[in-house]
């Protein structure tokens, strides 16, 4: 699905992502754990090429898109719900929604609005209000609603558990499953919650300063000591 | 009250056109945050290239007066859009990402060089025009005063009113009114969707050059003469009435158009004819001192 050889990527002279290599096989729910400032929203917005990687090569379902503008990325069956949810503050709810659904062809669009609406029933309630004002739970399901509206078959999801109330991480995580057992939209999930992450994950990799230093199924990592103590203890 | 309401008829008409030149500072202002101070001359441009269509129309024999019209507006448009275009290609697009003053000083420069193009070309003598549409008709008679409103006058608040309904439809409807908004909000966000943040940018500098070519063709047909310097006064006035109504506010942008056209017209009438520009940049002034964000302007900060 996606692939990741030597990337390289660059804020001016720093050196952010130092060589990464990692896979995202079809189907799956792939997440990448780490500290703060460890470089995985970086990896991400590499990925829709913003900023594009410096070194290396990425391939998405064979194709190599690591020179591509980003609007050509994301017309690939690619979506991202980024760092801060990047909500349209002063578009509507149904507005966002139009906006995630802005390069796909309109005759299916009811059918997905449906779809979003179902999975996040309060979006329907909310839909001719600001974005601006919604709660933050609110906003990440909107900017998770908002991704899907492209259809992607591959989802990028940035900590969507930020900031976020346990109930409703919760919730949020039961959509993500489902997203990828009903709808089979695999996805890459970047968390600092890494017992979340890596127990909704099949596969699981850990980044430390711009480097992958460990990667494993979910429950290999749950159970490595290394991770344990970096990421795990002192409560989820 | 004849009077008053010839000046309120003066004033929508200069209103209409000082509006169709304030929604291209305020869309443009909106989406990449600068004022372009070439939008005046390309205003400017509209309106020689109307004059110049209708004289070769005349040239080849053509007369019908209304199809001759239509095709002015047309060729004007089209032509002035693509000046539009590539003024925005040439002289802002290298520079984003550059610091903000960059693309300032730029519009600066190609208003110059746009002026000095034109006077290069066509001259520096005004141009005259006959007049196309006349008549009109008179609305009140009282003790030797008259209200009277021309045909073209009518035509000019009638086309504008249509422009800036069709032109408001556009911005909340469609999908290019979409991704304008989205990019003017979140250009990030807007290429993470999909939208061509390039393309929509350009479009936004077409669909501005448009409205202001046929403020050009009006003024062209109101005033019958021309010059190359005329975007410079229409522009800043257009400007003012852009700030007036809130700066990135498109409903703003026409209602401060009608506003500066209203307050030219009564100062023009009760007070004097010479300090008109005056009254309108004193508005400015004022507003920018007691209300920086403009009538329907919002403030900077959003919450997130």
């Amino acid at each position: 699905m996606l692939s990741l050889t030597g990337i390289h990527t660059f804020y001016g002279h720093v050196e952010a992502l130092r060589g990464v290599d990692l896979q995202v096989e079809p189907g799956r729910i792939v997440t990448l754990i780490g500290a703060n400032g460890a470089g995985k929203s970086t990896l991400l917005m590499t990925i829709c090429g913003s900023p594009a990687a410096r070194r290396g090569r990425i391939l998405l379902e064979g194709e190599d898109i690591t020179r591509l503008p980003t609007f050509e990325i994301m017309r690939r069956g690619l979506a991202h719900a980024p760092e801060g949810r990047r909500i349209f503050p002063r578009m509507s709810v149904l507005e966002n929604l139009q906006m995630g659904a802005i390069t796909t062809d309109a005759s299916h669009f009811n059918a997905d609005l449906e779809r979003v609406f179902a999975l996040f029933p309060i979006l329907q309630k909310r839909q001719s209000q600001r974005g601006g004002t919604l709660s933050g739970g609110e906003q990440q399901m909107l900017a998770i609603g908002r991704a899907l509206m492209s259809r992607p078959r591959l989802l990028l999801l940035d900590e969507p558990s930020l900031g976020l109330a346990p109930l409703v991480v919760k919730q949020i995580f039961d959509v993500i499953r489902e997203i990828n057992e009903q709808q089979k939209v695999t996805v890459f999930l970047v968390e600092q919650n890494a017992y979340h992450a890596l127990r909704l994950a099949h596969h699981g990799y850990v980044m430390v300063n711009g480097k992958i230093t460990l990667s494993g199924t979910g429950r290999e990592l749950l159970a490595n000591a290394e991770v344990r103590s970096a990421y795990l203890e002192g409560g989820h | 009250m004849e009077y008053f309401v010839q000046q309120l008829i003066n004033g929508l008409t200069l209103g209409s056109i000082y509006g169709l030149i304030a929604i291209g500072y305020t869309m443009v202002y909106g989406i990449i945050g600068m004022i372009n101070f070439a939008h005046g001359d390309i205003y400017m441009i509209g309106a020689f290239l109307s004059v110049i269509t209708f004289l070769v129309l005349g040239t080849i024999g053509f007369t019908f007066i209304p199809l001759a019209l239509i095709i002015m507006l047309l060729i004007s448009v089209v032509l002035t859009a693509a000046y539009g275009w590539t003024v925005e290609r040439i002289a802002y697009r290298p520079l984003r990402g550059s610091f903000r003053l960059a693309p300032l000083i730029s519009a600066i420069g190609m208003s110059i060089f746009l002026q000095n193009y034109v006077q290069l070309l066509q001259g520096a003598r005004n141009k005259p025009l006959q007049p196309i549409i006349s008549g009109g008709v008179v609305l009140m008679e009282k003790d030797g005063l008259t209200a009277y409103m021309s045909y073209l006058q009518m035509v000019i608040i009638v086309l504008t009113i249509v422009l800036m309904a069709a032109f408001s439809y556009l911005i909340a409807k469609t999908s290019l009114g979409r991704a304008q908004r989205a990019c003017e909000q979140d250009r990030k966000m807007a290429s993470l969707l999909g939208v061509n943040v390039d393309r929509t940018i350009s479009l936004t500098f077409v669909i501005g050059a448009a409205l202001a070519a046929v403020a050009g063709l009006m003024v062209t047909l109101y005033y019958g003469v021309i010059d190359f310097f005329i975007g410079f006064l229409a522009g800043i006035k257009a400007f003012t009435a852009a700030v007036l109504g809130g700066i990135g506010s498109i409903t703003g942008a026409m209602l401060g158009g009608v506003l500066i056209g209203l307050i030219e017209a009564f100062w023009s009438a009760y007070f004097s004819v010479e300090y008109k520009d005056l009254a309108a940049f004193s508005v400015l002034v004022l507003v920018l001192i007691f209300r920086p964000t403009g009538l329907l302007g919002k403030p900077e900060i959003e919450k997130v």
